[in-house]
């Protein structure tokens, strides 16, 4: 059995929020560069170019990307040949999310209850997905997920005579209806099949797949291809303003579901996509 | 104060007149600078209540700009964190009782509802559009902040800034046009 100390996954956590906080991951920079070329907007193209020096700012002063740094959501794939020592599991992320945030000067958003609406003053605690998997190692996965645009992430459950059609035009419904709330040029993450929850987790998950890297699964990557070129049609373009960028992704999961069932999930995520990742 | 700059843009200078409010309209790229302030769920949460027992409000609203936004912790030497805009339709609740008192400009991004449209024509005011996720660069157009109200609701507490040349774009104006909808129309496909 593989020992793990709590105070690693601590010091990983609260280097993966801060990283996430300061420097977009280079698909999102591949992402402006390219919609900057195909943008006819004059004012998305002005937009497109601000969020490219905001992402270099960002990176070079050490000053968040997006004022919202967001509530962390933190997969962690726990191989079960590793055992966690010197504390709980999530004693140690919710610790490295408090050493991030207070130490890395991001924003405390999460507030403990939401009937008396008081601010922890540190940002925790994280939401946390634990999946045991094969192998002596740790996987974290940490997302920095905006409030703005979580807003506007919906579920709904369609039938199985609906069928893949109903699901698309669900996937683009939630696009339109979020509209510039979500700070578009947006990345929908889909979670399809499984149950309630399961459906909206996957949803989550999808996000972390690199932009423009193409689905496993290759009918569902024509699906995600089709869908990401219906959405750039609607015209609602970068912050809103119209214009031809308003999706850099479509990244959907899928998972086995119930005779009767087809749930539908979509995470709304928006340009501000702050994710990291490490295995220990 | 509004006028045209050479370069097309429309300097905004609060506070602002109901003139000024009609010589801008949707579409217009916009400087902004003197003085704005901040404020957001929370503290307009407590605003409404004072409004609503006719009390005086911590700042006066009559010709002013309020920016939707909870800035990011400030380093120490610092002016501010990062500070785009936050939703604007999270404050629709309050935004006509403000508009009914004088205050002319509300910053923020998306969508706004009938209600707060309707309030725009009814009292001469404007909803500007600020770049959403742009914090790090907007923070260079802030060259002073004070709390000044409601500092225990930290991030959301009432700020006074200074900001010169702070860029936006009129989203809603006075006579009901709506950049969103013009802009979705111009670009579908």
């Amino acid at each position: 059995m593989r020992e793990i100390h709590a105070s690693a996954i601590s010091d990983a956590v609260k280097k993966l929020c801060t990283e996430a906080n300061y420097d977009l991951e280079p698909d999102m920079l591949r992402a402006f560069d390219r919609a900057l070329t195909t943008e006819r907007s004059p004012a998305g193209r002005q937009v497109l170019q601000m969020l490219k020096e905001n992402a270099q700012l960002a990176k070079t002063q050490k000053v968040p990307y997006c004022q919202d740094t967001g509530f962390v959501v933190c997969f962690v794939e726990l191989g079960q040949d590793a055992h966690v020592t010197g504390g709980a599991l999530g004693d140690a992320i919710n610790e490295g999310v408090r050493q991030g945030y207070t130490e890395g000067y991001l924003r405390a958003s999460i507030v403990k209850s939401p009937f008396d609406r008081k601010n922890t003053g540190d940002n925790t605690p994280a939401v946390i997905h634990v999946e045991v998997v094969p192998g002596p190692q740790m996987k974290i996965m940490v997302m920095a997920k905006g409030g703005g645009c979580e807003n506007r992430s919906k579920y709904k459950m369609l039938t199985p005579a609906d069928g893949i059609e109903a699901a698309k035009e669900w996937v683009l419904e939630c696009i339109r209806t979020a509209g510039p709330d979500a700070c578009p040029p947006l990345i929908a993450g889909v979670g399809i099949g499984g149950t309630f929850e399961k459906a909206a987790i996957l949803s989550k998950k999808a996000l972390f797949r690199e932009l423009r890297s193409p689905n496993p699964d290759p009918a569902v990557d024509a699906i995600e291809k089709e869908l990401l070129e219906r959405a750039n049609r609607l015209g609602i373009g970068p912050q809103g303003y119209g214009g031809d960028t308003t999706a850099f992704g479509i990244h959907i999961l899928t998972y086995p579901c119930h005779i009767t069932s087809l749930p539908v999930a979509v995470t709304i995520e928006c340009h501000a996509h702050r994710h990291k990742e490490v295995t220990l | 104060m509004v006028k045209t700059g050479a370069d097309g843009i429309k300097e905004v200078v609060p506070p602002l007149t109901d003139a000024d409010v009609e010589a801008l309209r949707a579409g217009d790229r916009v400087r902004i600078s003197g003085v704005i302030y901040t404020g957001r769920d929370a503290a307009h949460g407590r605003l409404l209540p004072l409004i609503e027992k006719g009390e005086k409000l911590p700042i006066d609203v009559r010709g002013q700009i309020i920016y939707y936004t909870g800035p990011s912790p400030t380093r120490p030497g610092g002016v501010v964190g990062s500070i785009g805009p936050t939703t604007a339709s999270r404050m629709d609740k309050f935004t006509p009782a403000l508009l009914k008192l004088g205050l002319k400009g509300t910053m923020g991004k998306g969508y706004r509802g009938q209600a707060v449209k309707d309030a725009l024509r009814q009292y001469k005011a404007v909803y500007f559009g600020a770049v959403g996720g742009a914090g790090a660069v907007l923070s260079r157009f802030i060259k002073k902040v004070d709390v000044i109200a409601y500092e225990d609701l930290l991030t959301e507490a009432i700020r006074r800034m200074e900001v010169e040349n702070f860029p936006a774009i009129v989203v809603n104006d006075c006579y009901g046009a709506d950049l969103y909808e013009e802009g979705m129309k111009q670009y579908a496909r």
